[in-house]
């Protein structure tokens, strides 16, 4: 299986000299293309800290990120922010999306960065809101939608541009767990029939143990990895 | 992102919280209105004047006196030596006391012909007329005023046509306040009508000329009693009245008034003054003649402009106001777009259109708002205050000074926008996107 992202003892301090935190100690990880990987831990951990860097948002101490063989680090601003635009997808746990606008607005957005027309825009937005069975709430305002349906309005936005890789941050942590499982199911179905990578952050043992994958990180460190499948 | 899109999603922000947007507006709009009314005052005087200013000649016209140092209260010597070969005219000054300047004479004309670009010169006379009558009621006279006209007059004319220099017979145009006295029932009525100038030499005989009424001037600011004659009619009146002069004062002049080609530039024109001056006479365009009256407009409006500027500066700072709320507000936003690969200088245009937005709308029904105001204002003092100025709007709003207006109070919000678009530019999208 070829990998998509490979972390070469990667370290991430924060502070200076006399006050010094260091959220990753020495990580060395690689990734498959369609792999599922969950990664646990309590908070404070620095999994997010590590989906972070993984997702180019920011850069580590030390140590390399290589993304489709390139390193991260040599790329500029430009291409970075294209690389995440052309082949990431995101899902939070606060869902991040524009309350007052409605469904549709807030899953171009990616399209609108990457200035792609309005009618192809509007072309693959139901499209995609179909995939997520949310094609009657196209006009609706996405505050008036359920914790539910405004998770996948996110999984809708984060799959609008055809992702390699979905980062999915607590995806089920504001949810019930009648429509965590339909999240997961679909998160799942996306990993599975289109082949996208899924990085999921959870500290859910459940979820975590749906993905094929799963580390566990503790102070900074990876300390268990787990094949699940 | 395309251009459009981040002007409309500029937009859409900006109209996310209304009642903020609004207020912000209305700062800028009452600078706005305000810039709009003095300017407007300045550009409706200014554009009367040179309205008015056009009687004083026509644009390639010059006055030229000759060039007498200025002695002021610093100087060392008051004194300049004596010249026996210049003549020397009293200049008398209306209440103060008279000075005594260099006369012109006929060997100055010549001279000054000579000056390349120069098409011609003529003397200003000081004709002052006895009296003024029609030819078909001869008995009933007029005091009256007449004045040259030089090059080819742009007076505001009511009724026929402006008097022609090079016709040979003799021509007038009167003040529309003349045609009732004189009897005549319209303006109309009073062109192409004949009537009689009686005018008295230095013994005190008195000759009548006859001039032909070719038009009806309309009232005006600037000599709205004086009545004009052509290059015939006020030599023929010079002639008469300097009959008996003693030999020392005739052909003597304060001033001369010289046609210059039209076609020349600005440069051009400041070489021929600057030709003029190595000759030793100072010539005064009706541009120049403008300017000094501009100069005094323009510092007026000057100060109220620079108050109605200091009101958009107090304005701007609401804009800085508002958008570092909205860059607070919208935190996480800015972290999405940025994780979603919106590059930094593009959330600096996002919030940079939003600023330009407010100053674009703001100025623009501010502008709006001072034109009605303006129309009411005008049509309310043009049946009352300034009933006695025909043709005076005192507001005007060319649409040049407004797009200026408009433009230069967009680089003001451009401007204030700055500081709030680097902070939502500079914004970390993990910090942005952190929920602890």
């Amino acid at each position: 299986m070829d990998s998509v992202i490979v972390t070469k003892n990667v370290s991430k301090v924060y502070g200076t000299k006399n006050s010094v935190f260091k959220a990753l100690d020495n990580i060395n990880l690689s990734i498959g293309a369609g792999e599922s990987l969950a990664i646990t831990g309590k908070s404070g951990s620095g999994k997010s800290t590590l989906m972070h860097l993984l997702a180019l948002l920011d850069e580590p101490t030390q140590g390399s990120i290589i993304i489709n063989n390139q390193d991260s680090h040599k790329l500029t601003v430009k291409n970075r922010d294209l690389l995440r635009n052309q082949n990431f997808g995101f899902v939070f746990q606060q869902f991040f999306l524009n309350a007052q606008e409605t469904v549709i607005d807030n899953v171009i957005l990616p399209l609108k960065i990457a200035g792609i027309s309005a009618s192809k825009r509007r072309k693959m937005a139901i499209e995609v809101l179909k995939s997520v069975d949310l094609k009657d709430k196209i006009k609706s305002k996405v505050i008036n939608l359920s914790g539910g349906q405004k998770q996948r309005v996110c999984i809708a936005r984060a799959l609008i541009n055809n992702p390699k890789i979905i980062f999915a941050d607590e995806p089920t942590g504001n949810l019930d767990s009648n429509t965590g499982q339909i999240i997961e199911d679909l998160l799942f179905k996306l990993n599975r029939e289109k082949n996208i990578t899924l990085i999921i952050v959870t500290h859910d043992d459940d979820l975590a143990k749906k993905c094929d994958r799963t580390v566990r990180m503790k102070d900074g460190q990876l300390i268990k990895e787990v094949k699940n499948k | 992102m395309k251009f459009h899109d981040l002007i409309g999603m500029a937009n859409s922000s900006l109209w996310r919280n209304k009642l903020r947007t609004f207020l912000t507006i209305l700062a800028i709009f009452i600078g706005s209105t305000t810039l709009s009314l003095t300017s407007g005052i300045g550009s409706g005087l200014k554009s009367y004047l040179q309205n008015q200013l056009g009687n004083l000649g026509t644009s390639n016209s010059m006055v030229i006196t000759a060039n007498v140092k200025k002695t002021t209260i610093n100087s060392s010597s008051a004194l300049t030596p004596y010249n026996p070969n210049q003549k020397n005219i009293v200049l008398s000054r209306g209440g103060g006391p008279s000075e005594s300047i260099v006369a012109l004479t006929s060997k100055d004309i010549t001279k000054i012909s000579k000056i390349p670009n120069i098409v011609s010169v003529q003397p200003i006379y000081n004709i002052a007329p006895d009296f003024i009558a029609t030819t078909s009621n001869p008995n009933k006279k007029f005091k009256f005023s007449i004045s040259q006209a030089f090059g080819t007059p742009a007076l505001d004319i009511a009724a026929g046509r402006n008097v022609i220099n090079t016709n040979n017979t003799p021509e007038i145009t009167i003040p529309e306040s003349y045609t009732s006295s004189l009897g005549f029932s319209t303006y109309n009525a009073a062109v192409n009508q004949m009537v009689n100038i009686g005018i008295s030499n230095s013994l005190g005989q008195q000759t009548v000329v006859e001039a032909k009424i070719v038009g009806v001037q309309q009232k005006n600011l600037i000599g709205s009693t004086l009545s004009y004659g052509n290059n015939k009619l006020t030599s023929i009146l010079e002639s008469i009245s300097a009959v008996g002069e003693p030999v020392s004062q005739l052909n003597n002049y304060i001033s001369l008034s010289a046609i210059f080609n039209p076609n020349l530039t600005t440069n051009q024109i400041n070489a021929l003054k600057k030709a003029l001056l190595n000759e030793g006479y100072k010539g005064l365009t009706i541009k120049d003649q403008e300017n000094t009256i501009f100069t005094v407009i323009n510092a007026v409006t000057g100060v109220l402009i620079f108050f109605a500027i200091i009101t958009l500066v107090a304005a701007s700072f609401g804009i800085i106001n508002t958008l570092f709320m909205s860059v607070q507000e919208r935190t996480r936003e800015i972290g999405i777009m940025k994780a979603l690969g919106l590059s930094k200088a593009k959330i600096f245009m996002l919030f940079s259109f939003e600023a330009l937005l407010i100053g674009f709308w703001g100025s623009l029904i501010g502008i709006f708002f001072a034109n009605g105001l303006g129309n009411i204002i005008n049509s309310i003092l043009s049946k009352g205050l300034l009933k006695d100025f025909p043709g005076l709007n005192l507001l005007s709003f060319p649409i040049k000074t407004s797009l200026i207006i408009v433009v230069s109070i967009m680089v003001i919000a451009f401007i204030a926008g700055t500081l709030p678009a680097r902070r939502a530019s500079n914004k970390d999208p993990i910090e942005a996107l952190r929920y602890e």
